[in-house]
């Protein structure tokens, strides 16, 4: 073990860490947002908004990630009329395609949790609310949502941390976040076993930090007054 | 506790594995990056192919010794030696000092100059330097070419495929932003979909490119570039405990040299003489 490589490499491998944070970041929200929309979709009895949903999860959760962000990033770029078209101006972008491949995986995954978690919501208690004079909007906020969080939230924090460790892949398409950093350093060191403890042990950090904090989300759904 | 005892046998292994196989060399692996048309790549059907191929089926051959091809990733491929996954590298790669810290090569087997590339129409193509860029030679015609070529580059993307001469260049001479790939066929993709200006490497497996329908559109500008830290040639990597096998294939590479079939194989893969 080379402990002093180990050291000064830790001050090089935590330059990708806003790269790695970003993306995660970025990519959560988006496909944070457009998971809600697309469970909704798929809960929904019009077979025009539940089948769409239903085949864009189908293909996500069924396809590899690496192979989406090949697609996006190589793929795309091979037909001309795209690289002519206005949407080169961001699929040029390695980030863009990054966040993009990311987002997208993240939606369908979500988009199964939530749905998971609303229809975990037995129909007595809606029942329950419209006999008291409950409005749609009141049951949706007073009932539905506190235990579709509820039940949700566990699975969605694991989410996260998958979310944390896929951000890895996007190296290959030139962006030099903590695993992109660390492959340079060892081909230039030679040493894979302490550089890659040292990368480890950083998304470790990264990873404890996110099940802290949706401990504390829990604890707060579960006694608190969401 | 159980865990640590796992974890200790499992680095023991690890280490010791390096030291499993000496000596008896009638059966060679060669590992090779099979991502480097044409030295060494998969073809169609999935079978490893190129120059080296051949050429390390010939100097087994005459070295009266099995061999059995190893792929591997090269940004991984100096590691994997050290460990025994493989006896040899063969894959393209440069002599250099760099390197010779942490394996030792056999005598050179090919040469070739480094070279930029970028896509037809592009400014670059119009840029006019000295035929040949010797870094061994420090005069001021040399720094002079690097400039040229420097102050064209300036802030544009440049491409290079991860832990290459090609990066150490670009990481001492130029002031670019450096876009650095796992392997050339995805730098060769980004390059003809102008997701970067300007590529920086050998210029055999450019050539190879260019003559495939997606690589049409690509060409070559700039000097050779050879000399310096982009090292004495094309050598197979072998670690530094097997003077033996190195001594085995310095001996076969001087007769393949001098009998000629360094030359053919060359022609054949590159269509020039690459032979040392």
């Amino acid at each position: 073990m080379r402990f002093e490589l180990m050291y000064e490499s830790f001050f090089e491998i935590i330059k990708g860490v806003p790269l790695t944070l970003e993306v995660v970041f970025l990519s959560t929200i988006f496909g944070l947002v457009l998971a809600v929309g697309v469970a909704l979709m798929r809960v929904s009895k019009n077979k025009f908004f539940s089948n769409p949903a239903y085949y864009f999860i189908y293909t996500i959760r069924g396809t590899p990630l690496l192979l989406q962000l090949f697609f996006i990033y190589y793929g795309l770029a091979q037909f001309t009329f795209i690289r002519e078209s206005f949407l080169w101006y961001v699929l040029e972008s390695p980030l863009f395609c990054g966040i993009l491949t990311l987002t997208l995986s993240t939606a369908a995954y979500s988009a199964e949790i939530i749905r998971g978690g609303m229809q975990s919501v037995s129909p007595g208690y809606i029942e329950a609310g419209s006999s008291m004079g409950m409005s749609k909007m009141l049951r949706l906020r007073k009932i539905i949502l506190p235990i579709t969080i509820r039940q949700a939230l566990p699975a969605y924090g694991n989410e996260l941390i998958l979310m944390v460790k896929a951000t890895s892949l996007i190296s290959i398409v030139t962006l030099m976040e903590i695993t992109g950093i660390a492959r340079t350093i060892i081909s230039k060191t030679y040493a894979p076993v302490e550089i890659f403890i040292v990368a480890g042990s950083i998304y470790l950090f990264i990873n404890f930090v996110i099940t802290r904090f949706i401990k504390y989300a829990e604890h707060k759904v579960n006694h608190g007054s969401i | 506790m159980r865990i640590i005892k796992v974890f200790t046998t499992l680095l023991i292994t690890l280490s010791l594995s390096s030291f499993a196989l000496a000596g008896d060399w009638s059966k060679i692996r060669v590992g090779t990056e099979g991502a480097y048309e044409p030295w060494n790549y998969t073809n169609a059907a999935g079978e490893l192919v190129g120059a080296e191929l051949d050429l390390a089926r010939d100097l087994c051959a005459r070295m009266g010794a099995d061999c059995e091809f190893v792929q591997q990733d090269w940004d991984g491929i100096i590691p994997a030696l050290v460990q025994g996954k493989y006896d040899v590298i063969m894959a393209g790669m440069s002599i250099t000092e760099e390197r010779m810290k942490t394996i030792s090569f056999s005598s050179a087997y090919m040469t070739e100059p480094a070279k930029m590339s970028t896509i037809k129409g592009s400014p670059l193509t119009t840029l006019s330097t000295a035929k040949n860029l010797n870094l061994d030679d420090d005069s001021a015609a040399t720094k002079g070419t690097i400039g040229t070529l420097n102050a064209a580059l300036k802030g544009l993307r440049l491409g290079v495929t991860a832990a290459t001469i090609h990066e150490d260049f670009a990481n001492t001479y130029l002031d670019v932003d450096l876009k650095i790939y796992p392997t050339q066929d995805e730098m060769n993709l980004d390059l003809s979909a102008g997701r970067i200006d300007a590529a920086l490497s050998d210029s055999g497996t450019i050539e190879a490119y260019m003559g495939t329908p997606s690589g049409a559109n690509v060409t070559f500008f700039g000097p050779n570039i050879f000399g310096g830290l982009l090292g004495e040639g094309v050598g197979a990597g072998i670690r530094q405990g097997d003077s033996d096998l190195k001594a085995m294939f310095d001996k076969a590479i001087a007769e393949a040299a001098a009998d000629g079939t360094i030359s053919r194989i060359s022609m054949q893969y590159f269509g020039k003489d690459l032979a040392p």
